[in-house]
């Protein structure tokens, strides 16, 4: 597996149903460091929209979506302020 | 007490707290005078040739000329169906039959009503999605060079969006669709008797219960020398298009209502309009919601918006103990689990979603009430979750 991009914190939400992960989303992203991308893994089908749509209300960075090992989404998150 | 004599005021008010016109309009009191009586003079078979019948023929003859005279249309192109959903199906599958030597596949925007997904994923061939933008407007070119890919045989754009009230650019659609020769059909069961009918369609569809007449009837137009072949049964009833025996009463109450509407168009639509703007203002107050939808280019009685971190069935039943009654299309309110795909189409948050839709007679003093309400509902559902 090449090397994927760094992340700082990885939020497993698998099996969560809307908007909990993007509730957990909301909690955590103040442990990342401005710059310091968190992972929101999600198998929610709604994350795949509610988890760019967070970025643009709260002003972060949509740093786009990957895969995790299990083959569930995984989707990035840049913390810009 | 249950009796199926029914329990509200002849002609009254809806239920107070009724924000949810988009599903289905009070019936309009003109409908229900004429119901009334076309109930007792519209029973027979209208293909028969004896009184009763003929007096069951006029009533539906008549029905259908308020009808294409409200849509600016010939009687000829207006055909009664049993639901929204069945002239959307025989709308779209029609033209889509009349191109058969064309090809088969189906061209819609992103954001069209499940009826239209559903009819064109029961049918073989591909099934296209043209994106929409952050409005939930789709580009005409954009349709217009989908249509041009071959096998495409016919395409398929709203009037105006059910969920977000976004108003399409059918005219430019159809303008940007002449060359290539691909039929349009038009779901305007959204906007039907709220907008006038937008002209370039070779089919659309009408559903009268949108528009405060009776359930249980759809209208189908079909462009005089559109090319259409019944892609269903056929049937031996007045009109060749449709199946089963006519319901006459509910077409003329259909027609009635469509009638009032249109006389009362300008009036209620500009203070539906000023209600929404409203509404939001109000929606967008309350931090971390986002309302969406073209701002102005829309639906007079509609508006969505979406609460992040909020549960869209928390946010009904929340609104519900308030005493309004709204809609949503966040995913754990609808039967499939799904998001709406009109929301994810637009980029817009999927959860903590509700569409508000005014009835004809819902008041400055609800809308006012609905916006004390929404905030404390949302904030009561944010602390459960700790945000």
């Amino acid at each position: 597996m090449s090397a994927g991009p760094e992340v700082a914190l990885e939020l497993d939400c698998r099996g969560m149903l809307c908007p909990l992960p993007v509730i957990h989303l909301g909690r955590r992203i103040g442990e990342v460091a401005v710059g310091e991308l968190l992972a929101v893994v999600a198998t929610d089908v709604a994350a795949r929209t509610d988890v760019p749509a967070w970025c643009r209300m709260r002003g972060q960075e949509y740093a786009g979506e990957d895969t995790a090992p299990d083959g569930s989404p995984r989707y990035l998150v840049r913390r810009t302020a | 007490m249950t009796s199926a004599s029914g329990a509200a005021a002849p002609g009254g008010p809806a239920a107070h707290g009724y924000l949810d016109a988009a599903s289905s309009e009070p019936l309009h009191p003109a409908a229900r005078r004429t119901l009334l009586a076309a109930l007792d003079q519209g029973y027979a078979d209208p293909r028969r040739l004896h009184r009763s019948a003929r007096s069951a023929r006029l009533l539906l003859d008549n029905a259908r000329e308020v009808v294409a005279d409200c849509l600016d249309v010939r009687p000829d192109e207006v055909t009664f169906t049993a639901s929204g959903t069945d002239a959307v199906h025989r709308g779209l599958l029609g033209l889509r039959a009349g191109r058969a030597r064309h090809g088969d596949a189906v061209v819609h925007s992103a954001v069209e009503h499940s009826a239209v997904l559903h009819a064109a994923a029961w049918v073989p061939g591909d099934h296209v999605a043209v994106e929409v933008d952050r409005s939930g407007r789709v580009s005409p070119d954009a349709v217009a060079r989908a249509a041009a890919a071959p096998g495409v045989a016919v395409t398929a754009v709203q009037a105006a969006n059910h969920e977000v009230g976004t108003v399409q650019p059918v005219a430019e659609v159809s303008a940007a669709l002449a060359a290539g020769g691909v039929p349009l059909f038009v779901d305007a069961c959204a906007a039907g008797g709220r907008l006038p009918l937008p002209a370039g369609w070779d089919a659309a569809a009408l559903s009268a219960h949108k528009w405060g007449g009776p359930a249980g009837v759809g209208v189908l137009l079909i462009r005089k020398g559109a090319r259409w072949r019944n892609p269903f049964p056929g049937d031996d009833r007045v009109d060749e298009r449709a199946t089963g025996f006519e319901n006459v009463p509910a077409a003329l109450a259909a027609a009635a209502a469509l009638q009032a509407v249109v006389a009362e168009r300008d009036e209620v639509g500009r203070r539906q309009a000023a209600l929404v703007d409203r509404i939001r203002e109000g929606a967008a107050r309350v931090p971390d919601t986002e309302v969406v939808g073209d701002p102005v280019d829309r639906l007079p009685h509609l508006v969505t918006f979406s609460c992040l971190y909020v549960d869209g069935e928390a946010l009904v039943d929340g609104l519900d103990r308030r005493g309004f009654g709204v809609a949503s299309g966040s995913a754990c309110t609808a039967s499939t689990l799904e998001p709406s795909h009109v929301l994810a189409a637009m980029g817009a948050l999927t959860h903590g979603n509700v569409r508000v839709s005014l009835a004809r007679d819902t008041t400055e003093a609800e809308v006012d009430g609905f916006l004390a309400a929404l905030p404390e509902v949302v904030a009561g559902i944010r602390a459960e979750v700790g945000l």
